[in-house]
């Protein structure tokens, strides 16, 4: 069974509750970290990297400059606008190009070629509490996140006794490929949002493709307190799509500190927050017959 | 002038910087981040013009084809497959290259623009407004982005507001950048991520300051790293209940007089920063 933790907007706390599941079950699930542009769930945890492969999400295009005749055809059918005159053939503009063969199709000479780009690598971590966390860099500026994202889903899909632990995924954030791939064929969602204007207009975004992708979805209203009349409305809402609010975390300084230690917020005592995130825990347990 | 905002992680403040900031310097305010775009929330442009963004994906005429195999070689995103029976078109990883339709020996390829997000232009207090919006169960942000793009009339100053992360629609943002505002937050997070967002730009040779945001006044974790790497610090943004609740309405922060003052100084350090960077360049 697959548990996917979505946002919409960024920082409104997928992390914070993705690494106290992941602290409070500890081996009876696997975690998948899909934000692979900027992985951070495994710097809360101790952990050893047992196996690193390196990924490559897109092609580029190279244009031979001996082979070039200078006739300009890929520049004219290119629609990224990734190529250019250079000083004596034309050339390719690597971080424009999508790598879709247009110019390859057309060149009369023969002269380009495209190439497989090193995008990234997939890595699976050890924790110190002998779970696995599936997970990947991205490097900046690469293309391809949801086909990694796919890659290291099937990686923890993969390991001994899958089929019988919950596998916890922090989503990415957005609605886009990145999202869509973390939640594809994923069973129950828990959307995390705040009582902002911006965070509310995001909630509603990704509610909707959760849903279309046939996700479960339960809500999580963060720092419920910092805004208690968008909090309501966010409460309406959620009672007009029959939706369940499974818990309403109240603002709380421990969990700056957390973040600064880069500890799971559950594994201070004194955290009204962390209290609450364990309610939620047993909540969404329950409602998925765990 | 150009000014790029970006964070690498998600949520640091990307949009209250660039809302604010283009508020104080008076400029243009770009949103890129087409997905989940909230830049309107703050700035509240007026005379709207809403246009749709399109991209263009083939039809098969299916008379002519015969089943070649060529088109579903060509693609390179899977989004044709031959049934043996007939080519089916899986529009959502279409990337709109053309390259089918270009390869196709019958000519049985043609292309209709089908409608992926929408493009909203128009004016908020101080100067223009561009933003982009995608539409839902769409996977692609980077035509929007690149159409926005298209929009901004040449030699207007303006900010853009980028979207989290590093990836290639990040680059879109970046590139052509006089300047780049890196947010960040004192954690081990915002620091981890910030590192990958300073890679990049690096990388694209954009010179760039560091702007903290929930400041605790004193962050070594991140004023280290700033020291390390030579990068200068513009300002900060101290932690504050009263300007989360200030964020939460939709407002401008700006609109608080000792925030004033703090974008007022950015402001300043901003401009001799690019000033410096255009001279250099």
């Amino acid at each position: 069974m697959q548990l996917v933790i979505l946002s919409g907007k960024g920082g409104t706390g997928k992390t914070t509750l993705v690494s106290s599941f992941a602290h409070l079950s500890g081996r009876d699930t696997i975690k998948v970290d899909c934000d692979v542009d900027a992985s951070n769930l495994h710097l809360m945890f101790e952990g050893r990297d047992v196996d690193k492969r390196p990924f490559s999400g897109s092609k580029k295009a190279i244009i031979d400059p001996e082979a070039c005749i200078n006739c300009g055809r890929c520049q004219a059918v290119c629609r990224f606008d990734a190529i250019e005159q250079g000083e004596k053939s034309y050339q390719v503009i690597e971080r424009s190009c999508e790598g879709c063969n247009a110019c390859r199709v057309v060149c009369p000479a023969d002269a380009i070629r495209l190439e497989e780009e090193d995008s990234g690598e997939m890595i699976m971590t050890i924790l110190k509490d002998d779970s696995y966390l599936s997970r990947a860099n991205l490097f900046p500026g690469a293309d391809g996140s949801g086909k990694l994202i796919s890659e290291i889903r099937k990686a923890s899909l993969e390991l001994e006794n899958a089929r019988e632990k919950l596998i916890i995924i922090d989503g990415s954030p957005g609605i886009g490929c990145p999202v869509m791939s973390s939640i594809t064929g994923v069973e129950y969602g828990i959307i995390v949002t705040e009582p902002t204007q911006s965070g509310f207009e995001d909630f509603k975004r990704i509610y909707e493709v959760a849903r279309h992708f046939r996700v479960k979805s339960y809500v999580v209203i963060n720092k419920f307190d910092l805004n208690p009349a968008m909090s309501d409305q966010i409460e309406e809402y959620c009672r007009s799509k029959e939706l369940k609010v499974l818990g309403k975390i109240p603002y709380d300084p421990v969990v700056n500190q957390s973040n600064f230690e880069s500890k799971p917020l559950v594994v201070y005592n004194e955290s009204i927050a962390g209290d609450e995130i364990k309610k939620i825990w047993d909540s969404i347990k329950s409602e998925m017959g765990v | 002038m150009k000014i790029a905002v970006l964070s690498g992680k998600g949520g640091t403040g990307k949009t209250t910087v660039s809302t604010n900031l283009a508020y104080a310097m008076g400029i243009d305010y770009v949103d890129f981040d087409v997905e989940e775009p909230n830049g309107h929330i703050f700035l509240k442009p007026r005379d709207l013009k809403e246009s749709d963004v399109n991209i263009m994906t083939p039809v098969i005429d299916q008379d002519r084809c015969t089943l070649c195999n060529i088109c579903v070689e060509t693609c390179q995103f899977n989004a044709l497959v031959n049934t043996g029976k007939r080519i089916l078109v899986f529009e959502d990883l279409c990337h709109g290259c053309g390259a089918c339709s270009l390869a196709c020996p019958e000519k049985a390829i043609s292309e209709y623009p089908r409608k992926i997000g929408v493009l909203f232009e128009g004016t908020y207090e101080k100067a223009d407004f561009f933003s982009g919006r995608m539409a839902l169960n769409e996977p692609m942000a980077g035509p929007i982005i690149s159409e926005i793009k298209r929009r901004i009339p040449k030699g207007r100053d303006h900010i853009v507001d980028c979207s989290p992360g590093t990836s290639c629609n990040v680059v879109k943002g970046v590139d052509g950048a006089d300047y780049a505002i890196m947010v960040t937050e004192p954690s081990v997070f915002g620091l981890h991520d910030l590192k990958l967002a300073v890679e990049l730009v690096e990388e694209m040779d954009i010179p760039m300051g560091i702007i903290i945001n929930r400041s605790n006044e004193y962050d070594p974790l991140i004023e280290d790293y700033a020291k390390d790497s030579n990068l200068r610090i513009l300002g900060k943004i101290p932690f504050s209940k009263a300007a989360a609740k200030i964020y939460s309405e939709g407002k401008l922060l700006i609109e608080e007089p000792a925030i004033k003052e703090i974008f007022e100084g950015i402001k300043k350090q901003v401009l001799e920063e690019v000033d410096h960077a255009i001279s250099h360049s």
